[in-house]
């Protein structure tokens, strides 16, 4: 088994544990490589199926490629697709890109208080109709007791802290002094009611596993992430108005492993074209929060 | 360079030097981010500080306090064979928990003494740890030589030392190494000064290590993780899944059940976005169809026919850690968890706890305390299937929930064969000779629409009163167009007396075959409502061990709520000065609440 295989497998352990053992599941869906990768994973684990929600958040602000890539594949895999959204923030223009905050507080507002909104079945959800295409309120307002995130230990120093299941209080904070052992693959199933568990499948893989997945499965992945001939291409995604691309030419998955291996980004953040990452605090700060 | 990547840990007692051994690999394997070695080189010359490689660990975990991408926790270098990851495993006891959770991830371990200070008492302890969670790749790194003009004696003192502890802990080192982390020696080339060793340096030494050996002739052993059915998309494939303990299974293989003892034969291994696949191995996680449709359920442990077979205990002699905030007491009650079976425990006897140092034992104590290890004696409610840690590591380790946290860890040193352990096996011998029909329970529940149960109808009140219960209740259900059926003991007692039963314990003979009776009757879909006197918890497990079902609904009717030794979680409890109309109203109410709707529909 290569190292691939490896994680292939443990991540779909690690979805199938979660979904034997915890109630209200859903997946979070950023539309990125590494969700897409996990949602992708989901369908290897249940044979073609995917038998939990997948929720985005909807900032409004995200670039229009990554919303017509996810109703696409929404529609084509059957997917029961969740979307939530801090619509007072964004009707009332309470955002970074209508100038009144800043970032940190854009992505708070936008972001993470629309996470926990959604989560907890307080505001609003919407479902995808798959006969018609279109967003419909959702009926189903009971809080997700499991969310399911792609997030990955190389990607900044809080998140190498993180357990496979971790569990959050019921104010969606994250207590690292307290986290329970792991081993054995035996993991924290059982939690106090009005808490919460986040489940992390990835957290083993690194950037370069994530894009030599994509390329042995053959995943559709959103065409920013590629150099459509302007020498420039994302490798992380994010709202339009604070997420930048990289310089690149890279055209396909290959290229990017090639890109990768050759070192070029070594002593470059993955998130360095997320520009709330450089304020102060930074994602630290807001992970704390409950930040992904 | 082979696509792998090795995880590893160092362990060892605090100043020993782990941070500079790790330190100087990082830098020997050029692992460090551009100039990271150069600017505190700098920093210590300007500072007139000596440069330590301890440094850069130091500095990288300020850069991670900053929110900078790099961390102590998991630092990534490679040589020319492979990858590797160095785990975070705190040395200090209060960390045992994240020690364990660290550790057991790892595939190797490097242990580190100071030359100078030789054998301390984290150096045994973490060796003992090492050994209690299966870690057999070690080395020892006898570090800080230059300390000790790199004499060959000094060297010896502590091998000979640290080797008669490994003894008797059963541990069999890899090799010692004499280094220095702060001058290099022995980490990255062998060293001028100590030309008494004649290698492998520390980094061959690592490429030396193997990945988890995959044993093909094991015998093939697979936890079920969950049984899948995606009716509602379309699919009508009876998925079994799990990821693979060891050995191999092939399309047609016929396997056995454990510790039911049911057997079937492998109809497909299932894949999605792959091409058809006939045959998997250790460490994959896969999907099984069956030829003949039996009841299974998550825990059961599967093996093939002809090959060694699991054993079967219901009490067992382990060793173990402890890691909950509240000691582990004998006479409490644990969640007992190995691989994706689970039952609950009660602590029968603590046999002692070890000093892990001296490895003195200290007996005639009834707990055992945060980040001690012990032997115990633990009574299992129903049996559970298991390997020997020395054939089948995974199959042979399990860990303790208290509530709602993993709190201990251990390995099943052996069994004790009791009643239960026996009753299981003769239950086994029944489901292997067992005639499976064609038509599976799944089916039978989805023409139904309902989930077969059985509804136990038990306590202290008079007999009449759990009848005229249960009668009411299987009106109502069958009412509601549910299939049904009322069985009283009484029913299965008076056809025992009519037969020579002189020689038997006639209450439990009854109670045996009444169990069988539900066996039957649950198998075929129906809803069962049974009553009978005073079911005691060993009585309730017994009747989940018969029938392999967990979907037991126990209602205790009494005058008086605090008459019985049944747990909470099994049991409803309803008072018999309602009337009778409210009782069922509350029983009612109560198969429609979230756990029990499957009831109502499906």
């Amino acid at each position: 088994m290569d190292q691939l295989e490896h994680l292939e497998n443990k991540s779909i352990y690690l979805l199938r544990e979660a979904y034997s053992q915890i109630k209200n599941l859903c997946m979070l869906w950023s539309i990125g490589k590494d969700s897409t990768v996990l949602l992708w994973l989901a369908r290897k684990a249940f044979f073609g199926h995917v038998p939990f929600p997948l929720v985005h958040i909807d900032t409004s602000f995200k670039i229009s490629e990554m919303i017509t890539y996810r109703d696409k594949f929404a529609l084509e895999w059957n997917l029961t697709m969740i979307i939530g959204q801090n619509k007072e923030a964004i009707h009332s223009k309470q955002t970074f890109p209508d100038g009144i905050i800043d970032r940190t507080q854009c992505c708070q507002s936008l972001k993470t208080t629309a996470l926990k909104d959604t989560l907890n079945g307080k505001k609003p959800r919407y479902k995808l109709n798959h006969n018609t295409g279109n967003y419909e309120l959702d009926s189903n307002n009971e809080p997700y007791t499991g969310v399911i995130v792609g997030i990955r230990s190389d990607e900044e120093g809080s998140r190498s802290k993180e357990r496979y299941f971790s569990p959050r209080d019921e104010h969606n904070n994250w207590n690292i002094a307290t986290q329970p052992p792991e081993f054995w693959n035996q993991y924290k199933t059982d939690f106090l009611p009005g808490s919460h568990i986040r489940i992390h499948p990835l957290l083993d893989w690194t950037e370069l596993n994530i894009w030599e997945y994509i390329q042995r499965e053959n995943i559709p992945t959103v065409s920013l992430y590629y150099d459509q001939g302007t020498g420039q291409r994302y490798r992380s995604l994010g709202c339009a108005p604070c997420t930048n691309p990289v310089c690149s030419s890279a055209k396909n998955p290959q290229e990017i492993i090639v890109e990768l291996q050759s070192g070029r980004f070594a002593n470059i953040a993955e998130r360095s074209g997320r520009a709330q990452d450089n304020e102060i605090g930074g994602l630290e700060e807001l992970r704390k929060e409950g930040y992904m | 360079m082979l696509n792998e990547c090795m995880n590893i840990i160092f362990v060892g007692h605090v100043d020993h030097g782990k941070s500079t051994v790790i330190g100087r690999l990082l830098a020997e394997t050029n692992a460090l981010p551009k100039g990271k070695l150069e600017k505190i080189k700098s920093f210590c010359e300007r500072n007139a500080k000596p440069f330590e490689y301890a440094f850069l660990l130091d500095a990288l975990s300020d850069e991670q306090a900053q929110g900078i991408t790099i961390d102590i926790a998991r630092c990534f270098f490679k040589t020319s064979k492979r990858k590797y990851l160095i785990l975070d495993a705190p040395g200090h006891i209060e960390f045992l928990k994240n020690f364990v959770t660290g550790a057991t991830n790892a595939e190797a371990a490097f242990l580190i003494i100071d030359a100078n200070e030789g054998i301390q008492e984290n150096t045994t302890r973490h060796a003992y740890m090492l050994s209690l969670l299966g870690i057999k790749q070690i080395v020892i790194l006898i570090n800080k030589m230059d300390l000790m003009n790199y004499a060959q004696p000094v060297f010896d003192e502590i091998k000979s030392q640290v080797d008669s502890y490994l003894k008797k802990i059963n541990v069999e080192p890899v090799g010692y190494i004499p280094v220095s982390g702060r001058q290099g020696d022995n980490i990255a080339s062998l060293s001028n000064k100590t030309p008494w060793y004649l290698g492998p340096t520390t980094l061959e030494t690592l490429d030396k290590f193997n990945m988890q050996l995959i044993d093909e002739k094991q015998p093939f052993r697979m936890h079920v993780q969950d049984v899948y059915k995606f009716t509602n998309s379309g699919d009508n494939r009876r998925i079994i899944v799990g990821q693979i303990n060891s050995g191999t299974i092939r399309v047609g293989d016929k396997v056995i059940f454990h510790p039911t003892g049911k057997l079937s034969t492998i109809k497909t291994i299932e894949v999605f976005n792959a091409p058809p696949c006939f045959s998997a191995r250790m460490n994959q996680s896969i999907g099984l169809t069956l030829h003949e449709q039996i009841y299974i359920k998550r825990g059961d442990v599967i093996s093939i026919l002809n090959q060694s077979e699991p054993m079967i205990a219901s009490i067992l002699k382990v060793s173990l850690f402890w890691l909950g905030k509240n000691p582990l007491k004998l006479g409490k009650i644990y969640w007992f968890k190995l691989g994706t079976s689970k039952t609950k425990v009660v602590v029968d006897r603590i046999n002692h706890v070890l000093n892990t140092s001296s490895l003195e034992v200290i007996k005639d104590t009834t707990e055992i305390k945060a980040n001690q290890v012990g032997e115990c004696i633990l009574k299992l409610f129903t049996p559970i299937a298991y390997d020997n840690v020395s054939v089948n590591i995974a199959m042979g380790r399990f860990v303790l929930v208290d509530r709602y946290d993993i709190t201990g860890g251990g390995i099943i040193v052996d069994h004790i064969i009791d009643d239960k352990a026996l009753l299981q096996k003769k239950l086994s011998s029944r489901n292997f000779k067992w005639l499976t029909s064609d038509i599976s329970l799944e089916e039978r529940e989805q023409l139904f629409n309902q989930k077969s149960k059985l509804i136990l109808i038990t306590g202290d009140c008079e007999a009449e009163l759990r009848k005229k219960i249960a009668l009411k209740l299987e009106r109502h259900l069958f009412s509601l167009g549910k299939f049904v059926y009322f069985i009283g003991i009484g029913n299965v007692k008076h056809a025992l007396e009519t037969s020579d039963s002189s020689n038997l314990n006639l209450a439990d003979e009854n109670l045996r075959r009444f169990r069988e009776v539900l066996n039957i009757l649950l198998d075929t879909g129906l809803i069962i409502i049974a009553t009978a006197a005073k079911i005691s918890s060993e009585d309730l497990n017994l009747i989940k061990m018969t029938t392999s079902h967990d979907n037991i609904f126990t209602v205790w009717l009494s005058s008086n709520t605090n008459k019985t030794e049944l747990s909470e979680d099994d049991i409803l409890y309803f008072n018999i000065s309602d009337s009778l109309d409210e009782l069922l109203l509350k029983i009612n109410n109560l198969l429609q609440t979230k756990q029990n709707e499957t009831l109502y529909s499906r």
